[in-house]
């Protein structure tokens, strides 16, 4: 029976945990439940992996209204491979990252904290589950309005502009979204994405779904940081608390990415994907990220900063890899959000015991760190060469596939920008890990000590797997290989 | 406000129709137009009348903000509590069907409590934000 209920469990467990939390008092409780409904909720994932991977797609109907006219929880191996990544990295943070909780949100607001944090994992796991567009809306909006206020809460002042900024774009890019699916709804009489399919098919020629189309593909656009429309990303991140930053940056934007693979191949078809040219575009301003903001990146001096515009280069691989619309493209695409998420995840709780230990993350900071926090500084440039693309590491995982779905195309020059845009990593990744090594601590700033353990925990957690799907490769590889087939078969 | 009697008066006399209004809102929506959201929110403005007339003080001893918070979480509770009862039912969350003896019957208490959930929250969302923005100044 358990079984058979495990996709709405899946979103039901952070969503009745949530306003527990809220009645809560004080810290100890909030944190113990909701680490103790992320493990849960990890394990629920592990089972719907197990039944995806032996009975193939699962259809839950909630409320017992069958698709289309019920709202439909639809599991596959896309889903699933979204959903290890979630809940893995939420698990990895919530565990290690008490102690900077502790640091950066002050008392009174512990429980809501943990409230909104477990609102946010429902929200995400939510858009990643449905199979209907508005009830996507719906848990976009729970996430959204979830990490406004995460993001607020950072210690930094200028955390309130930088969530007010996210408030204020990331809205627009709701709206738009929701305009598209109106207009689809318009056309169609229908909101379930599988019954859509079928239904698009009909009248695609039309304006109404062209306009529908563009307004999906730019509001989904905005939520994963697309070149153009990215401004909001990095001081998010870089502004957010610690720990938040880690969970956003392995998550949120894949999330997007999620919907837009959906979007793209399962409602309006690669055919379409073709000829309106967005392909090309797609390409280009993945291209265009990979250059940009790797640049920009070197020349940050706030690591999470930094690192946040590293996250925006990866999320051009990303599009890149998705606009080529081919299999080991799609393919490549889905392997490098799984991998990009247990990169991202890896450095920012790093990043966190450092903002715990030191106080700040300037560059300056991760000065003699090496000896200091020999534990945490080694899962930080383990998950740095994973960024780069050092074999061993996922990193190394993704490049390759990337490079394949390139070579597919006879993309020579875009594979040399691939490679290029690795080696603008190594310039910004290995001054911090030169620093971390070869220089001394101002002897003027008091000494540090190695993270906590618990911390220590969740950031080897998330370095072994990096360098576990590094040398084992072929549970992610396998469920992005069956995703891409089931993504553009279902186009044909 | 101490000097104006008519507000006050008036108030005092337009609250229980105010409360009334709302609890009709509430159990009526499932055969009428309404619903949790609109009945939830006709019950906060019978609080923030009270407050704008007699006080942010006063209607803050009616309605303390800690007990807000509580019926916040216990609206949410409620309706993702009725969705658990159909699962533990051996149906699908949220089916009603389960919750009495027949389907039809199910439906009607199912969407009842549901909305229940949703004015409770409603209400004690609306009234804390007021709160909280009328608050500000203190």
């Amino acid at each position: 029976m358990i079984s058979a209920q495990l996709p709405i469990l899946q979103v039901l467990l952070p969503l009745l945990a949530a306003p527990l939390c809220a009645i809560l008092r004080g810290r100890a409780l909030p944190h113990a439940l909701s680490v103790g409904t992320v493990l849960l909720s990890l394990l629920v994932t592990v089972g719907l992996l197990i039944r995806v991977e032996s009975t193939g797609t699962i259809s839950y109907a909630i409320g017992g209204w069958p698709p289309p006219i019920g709202i439909e929880y639809r599991v596959d191996q896309l889903s699933v491979i979204v959903l290890l990544i979630i809940q893995g990295v939420a698990a990895a943070v919530l565990v290690g990252g008490g102690a900077s909780i502790v640091r950066e949100i002050e008392a009174t607001r512990a429980p809501l904290f943990y409230a909104l944090f477990l609102l946010n994992l429902t929200g995400l796991t939510g858009m990643v589950l449905t199979g209907d567009l508005f009830n996507l809306f719906v848990f976009l909006e729970i996430s959204s309005l979830s990490t406004y206020v995460l993001v607020a809460l950072g210690t930094d002042r200028r955390a309130l502009l930088a969530a007010y900024q996210y408030l204020v774009i990331g809205t627009v890019g709701a709206t738009f979204y929701v305009i598209g699916v109106g207009l689809l709804y318009m056309m169609t009489g229908t909101l379930n994405m599988a019954d859509l399919a079928d239904r698009v098919a009909g009248v695609e020629e039309s304006t109404t779904i062209r306009t529908a189309f563009a307004f999906m593909i730019i509001g989904i656009g905005v939520k994963l940081g697309m070149m153009p429309v990215h401004f909001w990303l990095p001081n998010a991140y870089a502004r957010a608390p610690s720990v938040v930053s880690a969970f956003l940056a392995a998550t949120s934007t894949k999330v997007a990415v999620y919907i837009m693979l959906r979007v793209v191949f399962e409602i309006f078809g690669v055919p379409m994907f073709l000829a309106t040219h967005l392909s090309e575009i797609i390409i280009g301003l993945g291209i265009l990220a990979m250059v940009v903001a790797s640049v920009t990146a070197i020349f940050q001096d706030d690591v999470k900063r930094l690192l946040a515009y590293s996250s925006l280069a990866q999320i051009g691989y990303i599009l890149f890899a998705f606009g080529l619309a081919t299999e080991p493209g799609v393919t490549a695409s889905v392997l490098h959000l799984f991998n990009h998420g247990l990169m991202k995840g890896a450095l920012f709780l790093a990043l966190a015991a450092v903002a715990l230990r030191a106080g700040r993350t300037r560059r300056t900071d991760l000065d003699g760190l090496g000896q200091a926090m020999p534990l945490t500084m080694l899962g930080f440039t383990l998950a740095g060469l994973s960024l780069i693309g050092v074999p061993g590491t996922v990193g190394f995982i993704s490049k390759w596939y990337l490079l394949e779905a390139a070579f597919d195309r006879d993309g020579f020059i875009i594979a040399a920008i691939i490679l290029g845009s690795s080696l603008l990593a190594i310039l910004y990744v290995w001054p911090l890990v030169e620093r971390a090594y070869f220089r001394k601590r101002d002897p003027a700033l008091p000494p540090v000590e190695e993270a906590p353990l618990p911390m220590l925990i969740g950031i080897w957690l998330l370095v072994g797997a990096n360098l576990l799907f590094g040398v084992w490769p072929d549970l992610a590889t396998g469920l992005a290989e069956r995703s891409a087939l089931l993504l553009l078969g279902g186009a044909r | 406000m101490h000097d104006h009697i008519i507000l006050r008066v008036i108030t005092k006399l337009l609250m229980p129709f105010i409360f009334l209004f709302a609890l009709y809102v509430q159990f009526h929506g499932d055969y009428g137009p309404g619903g949790g959201f609109q009945a939830g929110v006709i019950f906060a403005t019978g609080l923030i009348l009270y407050a704008l007339i007699f006080g942010l003080r006063s209607a803050k001893k009616v309605t303390p903000p800690r007990v807000l918070r509580v019926q916040l979480a216990l609206g949410v509770l409620l309706y993702a509590g009725v969705g658990v009862v159909g699962i533990m039912s051996g149906a699908e969350y949220l089916n009603y069907d389960v919750l009495a003896e027949d389907a039809h019957s199910g439906q009607h208490l199912g969407i009842l409590l549901v909305e229940l959930g949703v004015g409770l929250t409603v209400s004690a969302a609306m009234t804390l934000i007021f709160f909280l923005f009328a608050g500000q100044e203190q």
